[in-house]
């Protein structure tokens, strides 16, 4: 979303970047208060970090609570910072890297979900193409007309991003996404 | 203790329960009903500035002067927004600030209303935290919410925006508790285990140094001593960042002056082949550090810092201890007792013979003149007249600033303002009368550049109505020194809008203002000018006229690591014009 990082609050600084960016998924959660979900977009904005996948819903409601799901994409370094300065906010109860969690417990990656409604149009042999597909990646279709049908997919961010790329010829119109949801596996909670 | 009261008085029966002594601020609709209390009490004494702007950094002086925080106070709109570069500055120099804003009635927000502006919006990025409130019903709350958020952890400005209604709604009055924080809790105490590696790396060092910052400064006093009694015991040298001048000693013999851009030799080159760092409060800032990859290359390195956001940010550490500076070194002190530890003798003789070498190169030095004051030299007699005394400087921002921290020996903390981080010019004047306003018997001192004064010059009349006899110390070169250096540097000697056209007649204007007014531009007569200004019990503009051209030196120029200052000595007309490489010149 964001320009690439540099760690680099000021241009005093040419040094390369050496380390390569990855991807990290970071929970956070914070008090359901007016304001707070701008001060971590504008944290974010503010420092150049990048903002791939956001989402935030209220999850504790007598304790006003919100978690929100940030994937983001950083060297090491830029994703302890990006930790560290969303622990400064005050209304921030705690950050959580699901990544750095799920590697300890020898996986790749939390468990991440994502929802999208994808609309496509067309007739004939695209339209039953487009069905065949649905059926395959186990998207159901939540609205239809004998010109369209409105998908609903849910599953990892690679998995809905292929669905919709071979659904592009076969008459894509428009997509909506909920972002990434993640937690992590086993029983413990945060 | 509850009692009902209306918002306005919670204001300020939360400034008197917080023991708010002074409160710098200006009027407008929005705050009315708050200014309505002000004038009923006198417990809470009320400054009237004359730009909201001066209001900020008086109140940052004061809190710098003090170690309590600044109150500011002003109304909606464009007193809001005239506050935004002083919590700026705040913000980077982590001083500790309440700011009170009025706002439009809450059923008018959002409604582009008479000097309705999105106050937490243009705020939050500039400071620690802010809060608009709702409800009168949690005022009390914020109202001490905010002072805590402000003075612990790594301190900084926080920001109350109250709407009128808010102001004249009654609600129980609470005054403040100790109740845990449900969200930020700072951590004070540094983790044993790592300061237990960091003792014994000292320890072991062959040639080490101690960075410290404004870290130890905002922890207060005890820090101060506590870092003295370690540097005594360990024989170490030291130097610091501008904003920790005063932590430790300027007449001790193991300090090496400031270090950065325009550090001293010794303590950059320290600083480049040491073989131990130990950074205390100091955040490896770019004016420290010159070019990163080529910092410190051959140190292990120590940094404490109360704010884990420091760590790591833009120097990698081998020992980072998250923790407030005083109850680190309490525990490094300890163990370092407790552990009879000593640094190898025979090491430590031959790295201060080696820093006694660079001490020789007399990085600060600059030809005298018998007829024109060097500026360099009005800040030397200006030290030596003020010795002895209590004496507090602010600056504003340029070569005046630099000149002041190189020549101004500071012995005690809390005695030296100026914008660090941000670099606000304008800053000294005001930061001068917090100063002065908490320390009524001292000397306050603004150090400033012809340029600079002009910025905030308003507030003299602030200073005459309240009977602040601050001293504007204007070392006048006619230029925007530090930009025509900069331009000579990087620019081909093109100085591009940097000379100062049809400045004021000082004399006059200190005089317009009710102050009294002093120019010299003759060496022999500074140092009776000087006694005059100081023997003057009101506000005087002292206007030092000084030679035009000169450069502040030694300089790290932008690019450059270290160990390739442009020393005095050698930066002839054409050292300096290829100082810099094409890369460098992209830099600030
Ligand atoms: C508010 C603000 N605007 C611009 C600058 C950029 N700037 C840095 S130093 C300087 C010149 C300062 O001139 P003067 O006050 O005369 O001090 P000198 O360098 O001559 O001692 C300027 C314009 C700044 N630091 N702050």
């Amino acid at each position: 979303m964001n320009a690439q990082n540099l760690n680099a609050p000021s241009a005093y600084f040419m040094a390369a970047v050496t380390e390569t960016p990855e991807s990290h998924t970071l929970s956070v959660l914070v008090d359901n208060e007016p304001g707070v979900l701008a001060r971590v977009i504008g944290l974010f904005s503010g420092r150049g970090y990048n903002i791939d996948s956001l989402t935030v819903s209220e999850t504790e409601h007598e304790k006003h609570l919100s978690r929100i799901t940030i994937v983001t994409t950083g060297t090491p370094l830029v994703i302890e910072q990006i930790h560290h300065q969303l622990e400064r906010l005050v209304p921030i109860h705690r950050v959580t890297n699901l990544t750095v969690e799920a590697r300890g417990r020898n996986f790749e990656k939390p468990l991440e979900r994502e929802l999208a409604l994808i609309k496509v149009a067309g007739v004939g042999e695209k339209r039953l193409e487009a069905l065949r597909l649905a059926d395959a990646f186990r998207a159901t279709v939540i609205d239809a007309t004998a010109e369209h049908f409105v998908f609903e997919i849910t599953g990892r961010t690679n998995k809905v991003d292929q669905f919709i790329s071979i659904l592009k010829p076969l008459g894509l119109v428009e997509v909506s996404r909920s972002g990434v949801a993640a937690l992590q596996r086993g029983p413990e909670g945060l | 203790m509850k009692r009902e009261m209306t918002g306005a008085e919670m204001v300020l029966q939360a400034l008197k329960d917080q023991g708010v002594e002074h409160v710098f601020g200006y009027p407008g609709g929005a705050v009315l009903p708050i200014y309505d209390e002000i004038i009923q009490q006198d417990a809470v004494r009320h400054v009237l500035v004359r730009h909201e702007q001066g209001a900020g950094h008086a109140a940052e002086g004061y809190a710098r002067s003090t170690g309590k925080p600044g109150v500011v106070l002003v109304t909606s709109g464009p007193g809001a927004t005239n506050m935004v570069t002083a919590l700026a500055d705040a913000m980077l120099d982590s001083i500790p600030m309440v700011c009170i804003t009025g706002q439009v009635p809450t059923n008018l927000i959002g409604n582009d209303a008479f000097q309705e502006c999105d106050t937490v919006g243009i705020t939050r990025p500039c400071t620690k935290h802010n809060w608009l409130v709702r409800r009168v019903e949690d005022l009390p709350r914020i109202l001490h919410e905010a002072f805590y958020v402000a003075t612990t952890g790594r301190p900084g400005p926080v920001v109350i925006d109250i709407p009128k209604d808010v102001q004249f709604a009654t609600g129980e009055y609470e005054g403040p508790r100790h109740v845990a924080h449900k969200s930020y809790r700072p951590r004070v105490k540094g983790d044993m285990d790592a300061i237990r590696r960091a003792v014994e790396l000292l320890s072991r060092a062959r040639r080490p140094i101690f960075y410290t910052g404004g870290g130890v400064i905002n922890s207060g006093p005890a820090a101060c001593q506590l870092l003295r009694e370690l540097i005594e015991l360990t024989g170490a040298p030291i130097t610091s960042t501008l904003m920790g001048l005063g932590a430790f000693p300027a007449s001790g013999k193991q300090w090496l002056g400031m270090l950065g851009m325009h550090g001293t030799y010794e303590a950059n080159m320290a600083m480049h082949d040491c073989d131990v760092m130990i950074n205390i409060g100091a955040r490896f800032d770019d004016r420290i550090t010159g070019r990163l990859d080529a910092f410190s290359p051959n140190s292990l390195k120590v940094h404490v810092d109360i704010d884990p956001s420091s760590i790591n940010k833009t120097v990698t550490v081998d020992i980072p201890i998250v923790g407030d500076v005083a109850h680190v070194l309490e525990d490094m002190v300890r163990l370092w007792r407790t552990g009879s530890h000593q640094i190898d003798k025979a090491a430590l003789d031959g790295w201060w013979s080696q820093i006694d070498g660079w001490r020789a190169r007399n990085s600060l030095a600059y030809r005298p003149s018998e007829d024109i004051i060097m500026p360099q030299y009005a800040i030397q007699r200006l030290y030596e007249k003020t010795k002895g005394r209590e004496t507090y400087v602010s600056t504003e921002v340029g070569q005046h600033q630099m000149w002041a921290a190189q020549f101004f020996g500071f012995e005690e903390p809390n005695h030296w303002l100026t914008s660090g981080g941000l670099g606000t010019m304008g800053y000294g004047l005001p930061a001068a009368i917090g100063a002065q306003v908490a320390h009524p018997e001292a000397l306050c001192v603004d150090i400033a550049g012809d340029a600079s004064i002009l910025m905030n010059i308003q507030e003299m009349s602030t200073a005459v109505q309240f009977g602040l006899p601050v001293k504007i110390f204007i070392l006048n070169n006619q230029y925007m020194g530090m930009v025509r250096q900069w331009q000579q540097l990087l620019h081909g000697n093109r100085l591009s809008h940097s000379y100062m056209e049809s400045l004021p007649d000082f004399v006059k204007l200190a005089e317009a203002y009710g102050g009294h007014g002093i120019r010299v531009d003759k060496p022999a007569d500074l140092d009776a000018a000087l006694d005059e200004m100081i023997a003057t019990p009101k506000p005087v503009i002292f206007d030092c006229r000084v030679a035009n051209l000169t450069n502040c030196f030694p300089m790290i120029p932008s690019g450059k690591a270290h160990n390739e200052m442009l020393l005095p000595d050698e930066a002839n007309d054409e050292a300096i014009a290829n100082a810099i490489s094409a890369d460098g010149k992209a830099l600030v």
